[in-house]
């Protein structure tokens, strides 16, 4: 593992001048102040090590863009330093620079030289970006007559043309159809095994969880947690809906995982359990077994409406199953101060081996973004093992009939 | 900076022919709008002036003088005139290209120097061309020009990269900059002999950096002589300087111009 990204505290600031010459007065060394400083970034410092595939999330305006831009390069820091050792190609700019005029292949040939490779390697390659693109005799005609989808083939095999040592991977990535989708996505992971180092911008929980093994969270410009995707993730969700005299709360469970809690506190959960069809709490239980998870909240302030949702997740934190009161239509109008409410909610655990966990939430309406009275992740953990079913593969037990008519014999 | 250069040549040769194709790739006459363009502008003057002018223009005694002179002048003028604008607006054009990826963007200008300069000889052998028709041979001086062009392109491309730097933050200049240099032309004297312009203010041609350009190319094309290098030598070095500073600026501003684009 060694290292190829270092990000040593650097900083990105917009600096306005009260006019024009002062900006020019200062290239030639005379003393000219800015008027005005604006820090999109500041103060940020990571390593990323090779075959580490790091997911960066944030909401909008965390400054994801502009840490990346610095990265490839576009953008120079005010302060502090990025140091790369190995090439960096980067699948945001997807497309960027293709002339209409001309065909795919002289696109793709002038797109690899300013990449920077010289003509021997582009000659050598471009028969490899023909072929992966797939686009047969479009390749040669001008790529004003290409749908986006082709575009975007082109560029998808002209950037990762050759494996780089560092792949950035933006939302770009959900363009194009299916089946292209899966050949890059192979084509990210066969990177990754080389040791290519991924970073990828998404909103898309899954995407990242699925490809990643680590997560960044950029707030205000800041590193705000940096660790497992699960336990970022969960902390985006807490930072999504903290409004004023919310809290979120991080602590550490037994298992080792994280758990995170957020929330302005009108409502809590005062108890968790899974029980069996016996009455009996459990924490194993047998695949397909009838189960009920019981939820008690209690209300500590006066609130219009309260809603419970939850949702059960595996251990990569995708969700299997997840519903609130607000869909089935049981909303609980005014409750007071005091109230006290179990909520029985029971299901067949029709899930797969392995080990889940249970999120709740508790909120005003569908979703946790006008109203989060409390969010917890981790609120409850239990194992699925195969009793008494025959052998299956999967986190979905669905049981199946299998006939086998004889045709010929 | 000139590392980045020699290791960017094939993109660089392979931008400038790309230039070409994508400027003419649906047009019928295709590369020759790049000749019909000033030639026009040749015709269009020569119509026009060449009665009023024509008896002025001493020491020739063709009658198609007026336009060899009128061709020559033009030639040296648009090439300071296309390098100078495509420069002026080098950077905004690929201002999306400089924000999105990581290249050595001294290439864009070279690129520009390059496919004016394709321009230019396109332009100068069709009028060799014309020249013959019109009676008016090849002669050795005409190898001067080679030394001229170099000079030609220093000096414009010191202003360009000044301009197109300062261009980006002060977008004002990218407007005025045609006008200053539409003036400029007629302060020269390209269309008209300078023996038109009284006695009394001639000495005010002086401060014209592209008096002395242009006189050369019309000694060189029209009397085949070999051009007054004292006047050229001078621009040659107002240009080396202008492009060290031009150099500075853009290394100077190239954090910042990424803000600002």
């Amino acid at each position: 593992m060694s290292l190829l990204l270092s990000i040593q505290n650097i900083g990105k600031a917009y600096r306005v001048y009260r006019s024009e010459s002062r900006r020019f007065a200062s290239w030639f060394g005379l003393p000219a102040k800015p008027s005005e400083e604006h820090w999109v970034l500041r103060h940020m410092s990571f390593e990323v090590h090779s075959g580490e595939a790091v997911g960066i999330v944030g909401q909008n305006g965390a400054g994801k863009s502009t840490l990346l831009k610095m990265i490839v390069g576009t953008l120079k820091p005010t302060e502090g330093k990025v140091q790369i050792n190995g090439r960096i190609a980067a699948i945001l700019e997807l497309g960027m620079g293709f002339n209409p005029e001309l065909t795919g292949r002289q696109n793709a040939i002038h797109a690899l030289g300013l990449m920077g490779f010289n003509a021997e390697e582009v000659h050598k390659i471009i028969p490899k970006v023909e072929e992966f693109s797939e686009i047969g005799e479009y390749f040669d005609e001008p790529v004003r007559t290409y749908s986006s989808g082709m575009q975007m083939r082109v560029a998808f095999a002209v950037a990762t043309a050759y494996r780089p040592e560092i792949l950035i991977v933006d939302e770009a990535l959900s363009v194009g159809d299916t089946y292209f989708q899966h050949k890059s996505f192979s084509r990210i992971r066969e990177f990754q095994e080389q040791g290519t180092t991924l970073l990828i911008v998404s909103h898309d929980r899954s995407a990242i969880q699925s490809l990643c093994d680590r997560a960044i969270m950029l707030e205000n410009g800041l590193v705000v947690k940096d660790g497992n995707p699960e336990e970022v993730f969960d902390f985006y969700n807490a930072i999504i809906a903290e409004k004023e005299n919310s809290t979120v709360e991080v602590k550490q469970l037994e298992s080792g995982k994280v758990q995170t809690s957020s929330g302005t506190g009108e409502a809590k959960v005062e108890e968790i359990g899974l029980y069996n069809n016996k009455g009996d709490a459990v924490e194993v239980i047998g695949v397909g077994d009838q189960v009920e998870l019981r939820v008690t909240v209690k209300v500590c302030q006066e609130i219009e409406t309260l809603v419970l949702g939850y949702s059960i997740k595996d251990r990569l934190g995708q969700v299997m199953y997840g519903t609130n009161t607000w869909h089935t239509e049981q909303i609980i109008n005014h409750p007071q101060a005091g109230d006290r409410y179990m909520f029985k909610i029971a299901f067949p655990a029709n899930f797969g081996i392995g080990s889940y966990s249970v999120q709740t939430a508790l909120v005003d309406r569908d979703t946790h973004l006008t109203a989060n009275y409390e969010w917890i992740d981790l609120a409850l953990v239990f194992n699925v093992i195969n009793i008494n079913k025959i052998f299956f593969l999967g986190c979905l037990w669905n049981e199946s009939t299998i006939l086998i008519e004889e045709l010929d014999k | 900076m000139f590392r980045d250069l020699y290791k960017y040549r094939n993109f660089i040769i392979q931008s400038v022919r790309n230039d070409l194709i994508s400027r003419f790739s649906r047009s019928k006459l295709g590369g020759l709008w790049a000749i019909l363009n000033p030639l026009s502008q040749v015709l269009i003057y020569a119509l026009i002036l060449s009665n009023v002018l024509a008896a002025k223009l001493p020491g020739v005694d063709s009658q198609y003088a007026y336009a060899i002179y009128l061709m020559a002048g033009l030639l040296g003028w648009t090439l300071f005139n296309e390098i100078v604008g495509r420069c002026l607006n080098i950077f905004i054009e690929h201002g999306n290209l400089i924000k999105k990826m990581s290249f050595p963007r001294v290439t864009l200008p070279a690129i520009a120097v390059g496919s004016c300069l394709i321009n230019n000889l396109f332009l100068f052998i069709s009028m060799l061309g014309i020249f013959a028709l019109l009676g008016h041979q090849f002669n050795m001086a005409m190898l001067w020009l080679i030394p001229l062009t170099l000079v030609v392109v220093v000096f414009s491309l010191g202003i360009g990269l000044i301009l197109g730097v300062m261009n980006v933050f002060l977008r004002d200049i990218g407007q005025v900059i045609p006008i200053i240099l539409q003036m400029l032309f007629w302060f020269t004297p390209i269309v008209y002999p300078v023996t038109i312009i009284p006695e009394v203010y001639r000495h005010w041609l002086n401060l014209n950096p592209m008096y002395p350009i242009i006189d050369a190319y019309q000694q060189i094309l029209v009397y085949g002589n070999s051009p007054q290098w004292e006047g050229v030598l001078t621009i040659l070095a107002a240009g080396i300087i202008l492009s060290i500073v031009g150099l500075f600026m853009f290394r100077r501003s190239s954090a910042e111009m990424v803000d600002a684009l």
